[in-house]
C-alpha cells in the first residue's frame, strides 16, 4: 500500500507531471549546465576555491537583507532583496581576500580560509538573530545553506533560468579570451588584453551562478557544482572547448538527477542529492575516462608490462640456446676439419637445424635462473607465449617455434643494438650497460631502431643479431657455458 | 629616429622596493639580432617584462618604434619563458599558436579555418607541423618552445622579444630557432633574445647587451663581447649594491 503510494509519487516526479516540479527541475538543470561551463574556467584559472569563499561570504548578506529590508519598505522575504544582499556581502568577502593578500605577506589559501570562516560565522550569528524576530522562524533562510529545490517557486525558477542563460552567453562570447586568460595571463597582458577585466568577468559569472544556485544547492555545497563537473570532464577530453561543454552536460545531468532524487525521495536535501550525483559522475569519469581515467592508464601499463615480460622470456631463450651453441661450437672446432667459429653465423636466422636438435629444448629451470623474476610471472608469460604460437612446452622444457625464433631474434637484436649504442655513443661501461638498456629498449619504436641501425654500421644486415657486447662470449669458446649462464643469472 | 625598434632610457624596476634593474639605457638598432647576457638574477627577464608593461616600472621610459608600447603592440611579439605556463593545460599545439591571432580575430568571434591555416603554416615553419593536433603536454620541451615561437611568428611583428628560447632545448630545436632568427634578420626584423650559453653568442647574435642589474656594456658583439666585459658582468657580483637592496627589503618586511 505504502509502496504503491511512493511509487506513484516517484512516477509523478520522474515524468514531471507536476507543473511546479517541472519548472524547478528544468531551471536547476540549466543552472548545472551554466555552473559546469563557467566552472571549467575557474578550475583552469586555479580559482576554484575562490568560488567557495564567495558562496560562504554570501550568508551574512542574506540575513542582513532580511533584517533591514522591512525598514526600507521592502518585502523581507522577496528573493531579489535576499539575493541582492548575498551578492553585496559576497563581493565584500572577495574584496577582503584580495586586500589580505596584497597588504600582508599571507598566501591566498590563508586569506581564503580566514574570510570564508569569518563570513560564514557572522552569517550564522545573524541567522540566529533572524530566528528571534517575529516571522523569522518561518522565513526558511536555512534553505540557502543546505539547498532546497522544494522551496523554489516558479518565479524563482525564471530567475535561475535567466541567469544561467546569461552565463552561458558570456562563456560563448568570451571563450577565446577566457582560455587565453587561464592558459597564459602574462602573454594576454602583453597582447593588450586586460587581465583584470577578464578576471572580473569570470568572477562575476561565478557570483551570478552561485547566487541563484543558493536556493537549489545551498551555499555550502555550491562549490561542488563549480568544481566537480569540470574535474570530471578533464578525464575525457584534452581540449578546452569540448571540456567546457562536457563539463556543462555533467553539471546539468547532476542537477537533473539530484533534483529528481530529492523530489522523489522526500526529506532529502536537494543540495546533497545533486552533489552526490555529481560525485558519482566524477567517480565514473575517474575510472573510465578515455584520456586520463585510471582504467585506461592501467590497461596501458599492463600491456607495457606484458610486452616487457614477453621480451625478457624471448631474449632469455635466445641467450640460453646461443650459449648451448657456443659450447657445441667449442667441441666441434676442437675436431680437425670442422668449420671454424667465424663461418658459423651466431644468429639462428636461416639455421633451422640449430633448433631442430635437442639442444634447443630449454629447461624452465635454466630460463628461471636467467634473471630475477617470480616463477609465477614467468609461467604465466610462457603460457601466453604458447597460446600465441611462439613456443612449445613439454613438461619442464620449452622450445621456440619458427615464429618464436623470429620474435626472439628481434627482441635480442633490439636489446643489443641499444647496448651497443650506449657503449659507443653514451660512454656507458660495458659491464653496466645491460641494466641501462633494459629500461629503455621496451619502448623503442621502429623509427628509433632504424636510426640505431644507421648509427651502428657493424649491424647493417637487417635481421642479424649482434654479439652480446658485454658477455664473455669471446672466451666462451672453452667450456664456459655454466659460468656464462651463472654470471648473467645473478645480475 | 622613429625607426629604432626599442629605445630604453633610465629604466629602473623594483620588486617590493628591492631594485632589480637600475638605470637601463640602451637603443636597439633595427635589423639586428640582439643577445641579452648576464648571470642568474641579473634582471634579464625583468627587463623584457618591464618593456612590455607586464610589471610596474619605478622610473624611466621605453619606446617601441618611437611610440608607447600600447600604440604599436601589433609590431611587437613576445615569447615568454617556457616555464611560465602549465603545459598540462587541455589545449592542442595549434590552438596555442592561434592565440597569437586573437587580437586580429577580434572580440566575440571564434577562431576560424583560415586562422588555423595560418597557425599550421607557422608550425610548419618551426618544423613541427605534424604535431599540430597533439595536446601540449605530449610535446618535448624543445617542441613546446617551438610552439611558443610559432605563436609569436603568426603575429608578423617587426620586433621579437624572446625570454630564453634556447633554455633546455634539444639540438634540432636550437637549429630551428637559429634558422628562424637568421630569416628574421634577412627580412629586416629585429630580435632581442635572452641567452645563457656564452659559447654561442658570437655565432647567433650581432649585437649584445651584457646585463647585471645595470648595463655593463652594450654594442656590436665584436667590440663588446670581450673577456674584460664578461669578467665585469659575471665576476664579483655587485656585492655592495646587493647588500644595500637586501637591507632595504628586510627593513620593508619589519615595518
Amino acid at each position: 500500500m505504502i509502496a504503491s503510494v511512493l511509487f506513484d509519487a516517484w512516477l509523478r516526479t520522474l515524468t514531471l507531471q507536476d507543473h511546479n516540479t517541472r519548472v524547478v527541475v528544468i531551471a536547476t538543470t540549466l543552472l548545472g549546465f551554466a555552473a559546469g561551463a563557467i566552472g571549467s574556467f575557474t578550475l583552469l584559472r586555479r580559482r576554484a576555491l575562490m568560488g567557495d569563499a564567495l558562496s560562504h561570504a554570501m550568508l551574512p548578506g542574506i540575513g542582513l537583507a532580511f533584517l533591514v529590508a522591512p525598514a526600507l519598505g521592502l518585502q523581507a522575504k522577496s528573493l531579489p532583496v535576499l539575493l541582492g544582499g548575498a551578492v553585496a556581502s559576497g563581493l565584500v568577502g572577495t574584496f577582503a581576500i584580495l586586500l589580505i593578500r596584497h597588504q600582508t605577506r599571507l598566501k591566498e589559501d590563508a586569506a581564503l580560509g580566514i574570510v570564508l570562516s569569518v563570513f560564514f560565522g557572522a552569517g550564522l550569528a545573524i541567522l540566529g538573530l533572524v530566528q528571534q524576530t517575529p516571522g523569522g522562524h518561518a522565513a526558511g533562510l536555512e534553505s540557502f545553506i543546505y539547498g532546497k529545490t522544494a522551496s523554489v517557486t516558479t518565479y524563482d525558477a525564471l530567475w535561475i533560468a535567466g541567469t544561467a542563460a546569461a552565463t552561458i552567453l558570456i562563456v560563448v562570447l568570451f571563450a577565446k579570451e577566457l582560455t587565453l586568460l587561464c592558459f597564459d595571463d602574462s602573454y594576454a597582458r602583453a597582447r593588450g588584453f586586460s587581465v583584470v577585466l577578464l578576471d572580473i568577468l569570470l568572477m562575476s559569472s561565478v557570483v551570478m551562478v552561485t547566487v541563484v544556485g543558493l536556493q537549489a544547492v545551498g551555499l555550502i555545497l555550491m562549490i561542488a557544482l563549480l568544481v566537480t563537473p569540470a574535474a570530471a570532464s578533464r578525464f575525457w577530453v584534452n581540449r578546452i572547448i569540448p571540456m567546457l561543454w562536457l563539463s556543462a552536460i555533467i553539471g546539468a545531468v547532476s542537477c537533473l538527477g539530484g533534483s529528481l532524487l530529492s523530489a522523489g525521495v522526500a526529506e532529502l536535501p536537494s543540495g546533497a542529492t545533486i552533489v552526490l550525483t555529481a560525485a558519482a559522475l566524477f567517480f565514473v569519469s575517474l575510472l573510465l575516462g578515455t584520456e586520463r581515467g585510471i582504467l585506461v592508464r592501467w590497461i596501458h601499463r599492463r600491456s607495457m608490462r606484458l610486452k616487457t615480460d614477453r621480451q625478457h622470456v624471448l631474449r632469455g631463450l635466445y641467450e640460453i640456446v646461443e650459449s648451448y651453441r657456443f659450447k657445441n661450437l667449442a667441441t666441434d672446432s676442437s675436431r680437425p676439419g670442422q668449420s671454424s667459429k667465424n663461418q658459423v653465423s651466431r644468429s639462428f636466422d636461416g639455421e633451422e637445424s640449430a633448433f631442430a636438435n635437442h639442444e634447443s629444448l630449454v629447461s624452465i629451470v635454466d630460463l628461471f635462473s636467467m634473471r630475477t623474476w617470480s616463477k609465477l610471472r614467468l609461467k604465466r608469460e610462457l603460457k601466453r607465449c604458447q597460446a600465441d604460437g611462439l613456443i612449445k612446452m613439454q613438461q619442464e622444457t620449452v622450445c621456440l617455434t619458427a615464429a618464436g625464433r623470429e620474435a626472439a631474434n628481434r627482441a635480442t637484436r633490439e636489446h643489443r643494438l641499444w647496448e651497443l649504442y650506449l657503449i659507443t655513443h653514451a660512454d656507458v661501461a660495458p659491464s653496466r650497460v645491460d641494466h641501462g638498456a633494459e629500461r629503455i629498449e621496451h619502448v623503442l619504436e621502429p623509427e628509433m631502431i632504424a636510426e640505431l641501425e644507421q648509427l651502428l654500421p657493424a649491424s647493417s644486415t637487417r635481421s642479424q643479431v649482434p654479439d652480446c657486447p658485454h658477455s664473455e662470449t669471446d672466451s666462451i669458446a672453452g667450456d664456459a657455458l655454466p659460468q656464462g649462464l651463472q654470471s648473467r643469472g645473478v645480475r | 629616429m622613429t625607426d629604432i625598434p626599442l629605445s630604453i632610457s633610465d629604466l629602473t624596476v623594483a620588486y617590493h622596493r628591492k631594485p632589480v634593474i637600475w638605470d637601463i639605457a640602451v637603443n636597439i638598432p633595427p635589423g639586428t639580432l640582439v643577445g641579452v647576457v648576464g648571470p642568474n638574477g641579473a634582471g634579464k627577464s625583468t627587463l623584457l617584462k618591464a618593456c612590455l608593461d607586464l610589471i610596474p616600472v619605478t622610473s624611466g621610459r621605453v619606446e617601441f618604434f618611437g611610440k608607447a608600447y600600447q600604440e604599436v603592440r601589433h609590431r611587437v611579439a613576445y615569447v615568454p619563458q617556457r616555464e611560465s605556463v602549465d603545459w598540462d593545460f587541455p589545449i592542442l599545439a595549434i590552438d596555442v599558436v592561434a592565440m597569437g591571432l586573437y587580437r586580429q580575430i577580434g572580440w566575440f568571434l571564434p577562431v576560424r579555418k583560415r586562422h588555423l591555416q595560418t597557425a599550421q603554416a607557422a608550425l610548419d615553419r618551426v618544423g613541427i607541423g605534424d604535431l599540430a593536433n597533439r595536446q601540449i603536454s605530449q610535446l618535448s620541451g624543445g617542441q613546446q618552445q617551438r610552439v611558443f615561437l610559432a605563436r609569436a611568428l603568426v603575429q608578423q611583428a617587426d620586433l621579437y622579444l624572446m625570454d630564453e628560447p634556447f633554455a633546455a632545448v634539444d639540438a634540432a630545436t636550437e637549429t630551428a630557432i637559429v634558422e628562424i632568427l637568421k630569416q628574421m634578420k634577412t627580412d629586416g626584423k629585429t630580435a632581442v633574445v635572452i641567452h645563457h650559453d656564452l659559447q654561442t653568442v658570437r655565432d647567433y647574435f650581432d649585437y649584445v647587451i651584457l646585463l647585471n642589474m645595470r648595463v655593463v656594456a652594450a654594442g656590436a658583439v665584436d667590440e663588446v663581447f670581450t673577456n674584460e666585459n664578461l669578467q665585469k658582468t659575471y665576476g664579483g657580483r655587485l656585492t655592495l649594491l646587493d647588500q644595500a637592496t637586501e637591507a632595504m627589503r628586510r627593513r620593508e618586511i619589519k615595518t
